[in-house]
């Protein structure tokens, strides 16, 4: 076994998390090394423009994504089931290189709700503890607030150069912006997108039915932009290929396009591809780690160590590697007891698809976030009181994609799926077709954990994770009544032909893509009974320690989560140099 | 290389003449003679902060990391110059005593820097000591006191290995100095008036890549900055001519290029993206704004507009919208930083159209610098564009938006595809 020079601190996984605060680290002084388990990749050489996008490669067969052979984990709804291993992408779309899913990812960039933030106490003060503390839910506190994540939201989305239209700029609501935002402190950097076909049929309709619909905030520039580190980002030229592509013209944010043509310079950055972090190292007293361990692509296993270890891979490989290297203590589903696997949760998805004849959408034309969304029944927007449930769905039109092959699905009910009559249909809805998707909320729940798999391991001998998860009955009533919604806009927005879907009216499934938006495993809070990493995102039981992926989230909004992820990333770096390396130790007493 | 067997016969017979022993003049080191000769590199101390940091600019306006830095070590040398006449590895300078320069005194490091006369015989002038011999006195003692603060690196050169015979007889270079070498000093005020002129002459050495050369390799004076092929590139006009030089360009414009990179119409890439990432992004904004002054005074070539082409509605019009203008705009306004300009750059519309068949071809990175650290790249089309294609879709651009440039030969095209190692155009059964 190898061992590297020491360095000040080792990040474990350069996505948006990892490169977020290598930039912030490195900016301070520090020498920090990042390994990730892919290979390197540019925008401009791996998915150049000269190149049409393949749907077939990219979207179909997902070549960006890292594969099931190199890391799946085992799947059950309940612990008296047994849980077996996915074989096929299902809802995990992890990235395949340095980038991670920032390189492939379509780029809705929202903040969380501040009813997010506080969704234990809020309810309990709105609604009383009978509905937070319902025998099934699991409701906890971030330990944050939203206005204490402001300011680190409006740094990532400067960075990002995110396009959209505030609606909220310090208490002024804004016409045009979503009015059920947080405040913010400016407006985005870059204009909203243009407003397409399927969106203005959805904003008159949403309109008149006394709705408040707005343009989507995305990582697909309207505009030419230079990031606050210089960086410079080219305009969106509405091609559509988004969502599992990646985007050689720098109008799609990713660490590539935003970061690594500053981090890459730095003297005091290194990265280290191919390498997959198997362990992190725990020093002999416990209290501290010394680095971490991993494979190289040779097979060679090496040691890194540093002061300080950033853990920021995606979210189920960030909570499994705390519970290899045997950190924290894991949760217990019967007692409640131990934080580790703890609020796995994931989104309640539900939806109408429908067609309009005589419009021309035009879907060739489009951006990977682009869309129209209504937050009326988002959050705590509205009155739960005599609802079934806590919190909603952000309810989004897309334009994000003519993709032909995968549209050759969408059809209305009785279309013939083969033969003349299938391409005379696709031929006449190609055009007709849209949807409304509710990006639903999910209430974590006393029975949702992550654990190490008791029988399968991967090809490095190492236990594979073990979901353990359905949807909470708060969360199938949501889904439940905003398709229900849906239904009523796609009548007025004049839908001859409308098929509602829900994903949560059957067992939640990893094997069939809703959302992608997993969540939870090391929780953020306020309390080290109930999480696994304090406010700044430090652990609470190795001081040095500190975890930034979408695991830290207590629970899951009707939103995407990158930007929350961005934001806490930021916040992290900027409290380890700020904070913890003044000061080494931890930054809230448990 | 259909010349090759007469310009070695050219270089032996010169050889021959020089070792009789005709000229002193080019070999002649007497001004170096402020020089110390006591004192080792690798031995020597300077306390003289200010002059180790004046130093490390001369060290930047002459670029010398970009040619002795690969990677083996700052300064430790390594890089490979493809010159017609073989490869030449760049030496290690730094102050390593055995495989460095750090047994040569002050007076050896003159002598090798401003009359090529190094440690192991003569230099050649891809060592641009035939532009270093217009250092001042002073900038070359702040190079010594900045030289004796490297790192030694222990890293063994053998710089001839790339070199063929006659080439490798380094020797012969004194015959080549006394035909070609001015071994004379900087004329002018070189901290004044004429800064921007010392600028690009002497550290800068632009003409080495700007100015045509002769069968021997030597820059053609007449034809000074007025553009050059160089290993693949074209080296543009660099002159105050209007049409492919830099007479319709601001000065304002010209130093931003220099010192970032871009001036959100030209980019740099290639061996420029090296000169302004190791050197000129170094520079103080007012020696580029002089060296922008000076190159605009200087006389151009003869080069003149043509009445522009009319191509819209053709296939290169057609080419330029579906492949080019996602990214350099429908009126080929370029995007900011990040994507250059054809409408009014001037960059675009040499004679000589080597450089945008060479990114046709192979793609191109901009240059990274602190200022614009974006370095944008450029695809290649190889794959999907005949040489009749690329020729097309380059005269759109050049006769465009208020442009106008000659054909683009799909010759051109066909031979660098050759050259370049290229790939071929996809055709159905590949």
């Amino acid at each position: 076994m190898a061992t590297n020079q020491k360095a000040d601190v080792v990040i474990v996984g350069l996505g948006w998390a990892g490169s977020l605060m290598a930039e912030e680290l490195t900016r301070a002084g520090l020498n920090v090394v990042a390994i990730d388990r892919g290979p390197w990749m540019d925008t401009s050489t791996h998915t150049p423009p000269a190149v049409d996008p393949d749907e077939l490669r990219w979207a179909i067969r997902k070549e960006l994504f890292s594969p099931p052979k190199d890391n799946t984990l085992t799947f059950r709804n309940t612990t008296d089931q047994v849980a077996v291993p996915q074989r096929d992408f299902g809802i995990f779309e992890l990235g395949g290189g340095v980038g991670g899913a920032g390189f492939h990812w379509a780029g809705m960039a929202w903040r969380f709700d501040p009813y997010d933030f506080e969704i234990r106490s809020r309810t309990i003060e709105r609604y009383g503890i009978e509905r937070a503390d319902d025998g099934e839910l699991q409701l906890q506190d971030w330990g944050i607030t939203y206005d204490e994540l402001e300011p680190f939201y409006d740094r990532f989305e400067r960075i990002a150069g995110i396009s959209g239209k505030a609606g909220n700029i310090q208490g002024k609501i804004n016409a045009g912006g979503n009015p059920f935002e947080g405040p913010r402190s400016r407006e985005y950097p870059t204009p909203a997108l243009k407003t397409l076909r399927s969106m203005e049929v959805f904003n008159d309709a949403t309109t008149r039915m006394g709705y408040h619909p707005f343009t989507i905030p995305v990582a697909n520039l309207s505009q030419p932009y230079v990031n606050p580190l210089g960086v410079s980002m080219g305009a969106c030229s509405y091609c559509g290929f988004c969502l599992g592509f990646g985007c050689g013209n720098y109008s799609k944010s990713s660490p590539q396009a935003c970061i690594f043509p500053v981090l890459m310079r730095r003297k005091n950055f290194r990265l280290l591809t191919e390498s997959c972090v198997i362990r992190v190292n725990k020093a002999e007293d416990g209290e501290t780690v010394t680095g971490v361990t991993y494979v190289d692509a040779q097979g060679q296993e090496h040691v890194q160590e540093a002061d300080i270890v950033c853990v920021t891979a995606f979210q189920v490989d960030s909570t499994r590697l705390l519970l290899l290297s045997e950190i924290g203590q894991p949760y217990d589903p019967r007692t409640q007891e131990g934080s580790v696997g703890r609020n796995f949760t994931f989104q309640t998805v539900s939806g109408v698809d429908m067609w309009i004849e005589g419009e021309q959408m035009n879907p060739f034309i489009g951006a990977g976030g682009l869309g129209s969304q209504i937050d009326d029944y988002n959050a705590d927007n509205f009155d739960h009181s005599d609802l079934d449930f806590l919190h909603g769905a952000g309810m989004l039109t897309l334009a994000r994609d003519g993709l032909p092959i995968s549209k050759a699905g969408k059809l209305p009910e009785g279309t013939p799926r083969w033969g003349a009559g299938f391409k005379q249909a696709y031929k006449d809805h190609y055009q007709t077709y849209t949807t409304i998707f509710n990006q639903g909320s999910s209430m974590p729940i006393k029975q949702g954990y992550l654990d190490l798999d008791p029988t399968y391991t991967d090809k490095f001998g190492q236990p594979l994770l073990r979901v353990t998860y359905d949807y909470s009955q708060s969360d199938r009533n949501m889904a439940k009544f905003t398709m229900d919604r849906a239904v009523e806009i796609a009548q007025e927005m004049g839908a001859q032909h409308i098929t509602p879907f829900n994903f949560a009216d059957k067992p939640f499934t990893t094997a069939v893509i809703a959302s992608d938006h997993v969540i939870g495993g090391t929780p953020m809070g306020a309390d080290s009974r109930t999480s696994v990493v304090n406010p700044w995102l430090q652990s609470w039981d190795c001081h040095n320690l500190f975890v930034c992926s979408a695991s830290v989230f207590p629970m899951n909004s009707g939103y995407n989560p990158t930007g929350t992820v961005g934001a806490l990333a930021i916040r992290a770096a900027q409290a380890i140099v700020e904070k913890y390396v003044p000061n080494p130790g931890p930054l809230v007493e448990a | 290389m259909a010349n090759w067997k007469w310009i070695a016969g050219g270089v032996v017979v010169v050889a021959a003449v020089a070792v009789g022993g005709w000229v002193w003049t080019t070999v002649d080191t007497s001004r170096n003679a402020g020089a110390d000769d006591q004192i080792a590199l690798a031995d020597f101390v300077s306390d003289d902060t200010d002059a180790i940091a004046r130093g490390e600019y001369v060290m930047r306006s002459a670029d010398c990391a970009a040619c002795h830095t690969q990677g083996q070590g700052d300064f430790a040398g390594g890089y490979e110059i493809g010159t017609p006449f073989g490869t030449l590895v760049s030496s290690n300078i730094t102050p390593d005593r055995d495989t460095g320069i750090g047994a040569m005194t002050e007076r050896d490091f003159f002598d090798a820097v401003r009359q090529g006369q190094g440690s192991k015989g003569m230099l050649y002038p891809a060592m641009p000591y035939t532009a270093y011999a217009k250092l001042t006195d002073q900038d070359m003692h702040d190079l010594w006191a900045y030289m004796s603060t490297l790192d030694p690196v222990s890293n063994a050169i053998d710089e001839n290995a790339g070199m063929g015979f006659p080439y490798n007889q380094r020797i012969a270079m004194l015959g080549w100095n006394m035909l070609f070498f001015d071994n004379s000093g900087f004329k002018g005020d070189a901290g004044g008036a004429d800064r921007g002129r010392y600028l690009v002459d002497a550290g800068g050495h632009c003409s080495s890549c700007h100015t045509p050369r002769n069968a021997l390799g030597a820059e053609i004076s007449d034809n000074y900055l007025q553009g050059a092929r160089v290993d693949g590139w074209y080296a543009p006009e660099i002159t105050s001519n209007p049409h492919q030089g830099l007479g319709q360009v601001s000065v304002d414009d010209i130093a931003a290029y220099l010192g970032t990179g871009t001036d959100g119409h030209a980019m740099a890439s290639g061996p420029m993206a090296d000169a302004v990432e190791h050197s000129l992004q170094y520079l103080r904004p007012d020696d580029l704004t002089a060296m922008a002054q000076y190159m605009k005074s200087v006389p151009g070539s003869g080069v003149t507009t043509p009445a522009p082409m009319d191509l819209t509605a053709t296939r290169g019009a057609l080419a330029y919208e579906v492949n080019c203008a996602a990214c350099h705009g429908v009126s080929g306004e370029g995007m900011g930083l990040l994507v250059p300009a054809f409408a009014d750059n001037h960059a675009v519309l040499s004679d000589d159209a080597t450089n945008l068949a060479r990114v046709m071809l192979l793609g191109a990175r901009a240059a990274h610098t602190q200022a614009a650290p974006t370095g944008g790249g450029m695809p290649s089309f190889a794959w999907k564009m005949d040489d009749a294609q690329i020729a097309d879709v380059l005269d759109y651009i050049r006769n465009s938006w208020g442009n106008a440039a000659r054909p683009v030969d799909p010759a051109l095209v066909t031979q660098m595809r050759s050259s370049l190692d290229a790939r071929n155009k996809i055709t159905a059964g590949e």
